[in-house]
């Protein structure tokens, strides 16, 4: 069943509406457990699409081993999305950082606080997020220290290649998955892929997961298969790279693949001058599990992202 | 006056960003001015330029006070200004949520570490803002509720108003956050223009510096005394809606008086001309800010009103 989670009318003929689909058994009994599966907070992030589609494809295949709630918004962003746009469009603030919005506050604010309402009381929430369009990330989840603890038996059930519990950061308060863990709604940010483009396998592999954890929680008695074993870090083993020159960058490793200490990632180069203005090094023995997808690098651009250790 | 390069970060296919600083005087680092942080900020660049200018003159007539240095940045992200964008070129961040900044980190965190290192070294810190809800405000001082914040300082500035804001998560970025947590008396001034050139609002900020300088014993300048300013906190502004979207006609103006019942704006069916709805004022007060773009969504905040406040 399609529900209108929020409508707010648009200057000329038009409402911005946030829908979900309700995925539940013929008979409730008022008991079910509820799983709320959310995406598309940035207009540019695809990968959870997808997910969606593919979700209620199979929940609609085989009916009868349903047991609890599924609900699914695909699009909590959905002008966004429709115009290739990360952020609200017309809004300055990143979606994610105006959680848990306000009734009081600008119509943006609203729509957050009803999105917030809508998901209370669910008993777990898996918010799909596609990287940006710079970046590919390999399938993972990521939580902050103050949260592992209750998240971590969660995230090692969704069949991801890896956990990344990162240090806690004022400015992340204000996201939806802060929020609703600080509610008691057990929620898991999932990173994968790339923006503005769908990547099959991952997708695949994440419905495998969610299927895992609906069967853990009694939402699903069908077949599922057994989740890989995600390798899980904390901040301290995290290597960032970063671009120091402008111009195109070309890697050299492929993503999610074992690098030593000093192996080159890549090159910056100047399409004017045909030069390399700067060669950038693995900091140590690992796996590139970040690895820049867009070519035109900045100063500061963010070239990848290293798990250290032996795998 | 001394013209200084203080940041600058070369690129593949357009010049250089270059920001610039302006010096005036030598000794302790009073005062440091920051305008257009945005690229669509130019009133905030304009009023730096006119002060600029007004330093300049004051300094060749020996009107700075001994052992006072003054330092003006009229622009950091004129290359967003440049091609008409109002944040960073390549990602599209926010210079103004990116501070304390991170000389390692992405590209728009180095550009405020290169500016934030110069400027966190001043005394007071003033800096020309824009807000993330677009409209007109009653010229006034903002200031962030850190615990650090001095309004009795705020009030040198002779305007009308001084505004405080408890921040959120969202704000802890901001550079008017950062300066008051390393020690320096930060205010936001707020004209009431961004996008567009307001000579009267821009003539009024100009002075109000002036007067704060002048009041701090780092000028020498006969000028107007101002306002005794009306202190509010932000949380007791009273929000007005639209009911309805469509085109919005706009019946008061920011710093009127208006009273319970009086029609503020009508919200006007955008094919037909019809009149939706008349908006009428919830209490008597003082318009602080109005919406000022020609479309609104419905439920969108049209208007702030401080409640209960005379002219």
């Amino acid at each position: 069943m399609i529900k209108t989670v929020v409508s707010v009318g648009l200057p000329v003929d038009e409402r911005l509406q946030i829908r979900k689909s309700t995925i539940a058994p013929k008979d409730l009994t008022g008991g079910e457990k509820r799983i709320c599966i959310v995406t598309g907070t940035h207009g540019d992030e695809l990968e959870g699409q997808y997910v969606c589609y593919e979700l209620i494809h199979r929940l609609n295949s085989q009916p009868e081993h349903l047991k609890g709630i599924v609900d699914v918004y695909p699009a909590l962003n959905p002008l966004g999305i429709d115009s290739i746009t990360r952020g609200i469009p017309a809004f300055d603030l990143d979606m994610n950082r105006i959680f848990p919005g306000s009734e009081d506050g600008q119509v943006q604010e609203q729509i957050a606080n009803r999105i917030v309402k809508d998901l209370s009381g669910a008993d777990l929430c898996i918010d799909i997020h596609a990287s940006n369009i710079f970046l590919r990330e390999i399938p993972q989840v990521r939580v902050s220290e103050m949260t592992a603890e209750n998240l971590l038996p969660y995230a090692k059930r969704l069949n991801v290649d890896y956990v990344w519990i990162h240090a806690a950061a004022t400015v992340l308060e204000s996201t939806l998955a802060h929020t609703m863990n600080m509610a008691g709604v057990p929620t898991l940010v999932v990173e994968m892929g790339v923006g503005m483009r769908i990547t099959l396998d991952y997708g695949n592999q994440l419905i495998d997961g969610i299927f895992c954890l609906m069967k853990d929680l009694g939402i699903w008695d069908g077949p599922v298969i057994t989740p890989k074993e995600p390798i899980i870090s904390s901040d301290g083993q995290v290597g960032f790279i970063n671009a120091n020159r402008p111009g195109i960058f070309i890697p050299k490793v492929e993503h999610w693949m074992h690098i030593k200490k000093g192996e080159v990632i890549g090159e910056i180069l100047n399409p004017l001058e045909g030069k390399v203005e700067e060669t950038l090094y693995a900091p140590f023995d690992g796996m590139v599990f970040t690895l820049r997808e867009y070519p035109i690098v900045n100063s500061g651009s963010l070239i990848a992202r290293v798990l250290g250790g032996e795998f | 006056m001394r013209k200084e390069l203080i940041f600058r970060m070369e690129n593949t296919y357009r010049d250089a960003l270059n920001i610039y600083g302006y010096h005036f005087g030598i000794g302790e680092k009073s005062t440091c001015i920051v305008g257009a942080l945005r690229g669509n900020e130019v009133q905030q660049m304009y009023i730096c330029s006119q002060l600029v200018r007004a330093l300049r003159d004051l300094e060749k007539h020996g009107n700075l006070v001994a052992n006072n240095e003054i330092l003006v940045i009229p622009s950091v992200n004129h290359s967003a200004m440049n091609i008409g964008k109002r944040f960073w070129p390549v990602d599209n961040t926010d210079i103004n949520r990116m501070f304390p900044g991170y000389d390692q980190g992405e590209t728009t965190q180095r550009i405020a570490a290169g500016l934030f290192e110069v400027v966190q070294q001043y005394n007071y810190g003033i800096q020309f803002a824009s807000f993330y809800m677009r409209g007109n405000f009653v010229p006034h001082v903002r200031m962030m509720e850190t615990g650090y914040e001095n309004a009795s300082l705020a009030n040198l500035f002779g305007l009308p108003y001084v505004v405080l804001r408890k921040p959120r998560p969202v704000d802890t970025l901001t550079l008017n956050y950062n300066w008051q947590i390393w020690n320096t008396n930060a205010f936001s001034v707020y004209t009431n223009a961004t996008d567009q050139i307001d000579e009267a609002s821009a003539r009024q900020a100009v002075a109000a510096v002036l007067r704060f300088l002048t009041r701090m014993g780092v000028i020498r300048y006969n000028s107007h005394a101002g306002f005794i300013a009306t202190t509010i906190h932000e949380e007791e502004l009273m929000n007005v809606r639209s009911n309805e979207a469509g085109i919005f006609r706009r019946k008061v103006e920011p710093g009127e008086e208006i009273h319970m019942g009086e029609i503020m704006a009508d919200i006007i069916d955008p094919c037909e001309g019809e009149v939706l709805s008349s908006i009428a004022a919830p209490t008597d007060g003082i318009v602080f800010f109005a919406h000022s773009q020609p479309l609104v969504m419905e439920n969108a905040v049209l208007f702030r009103i401080i409640r209960r406040l005379h002219e």
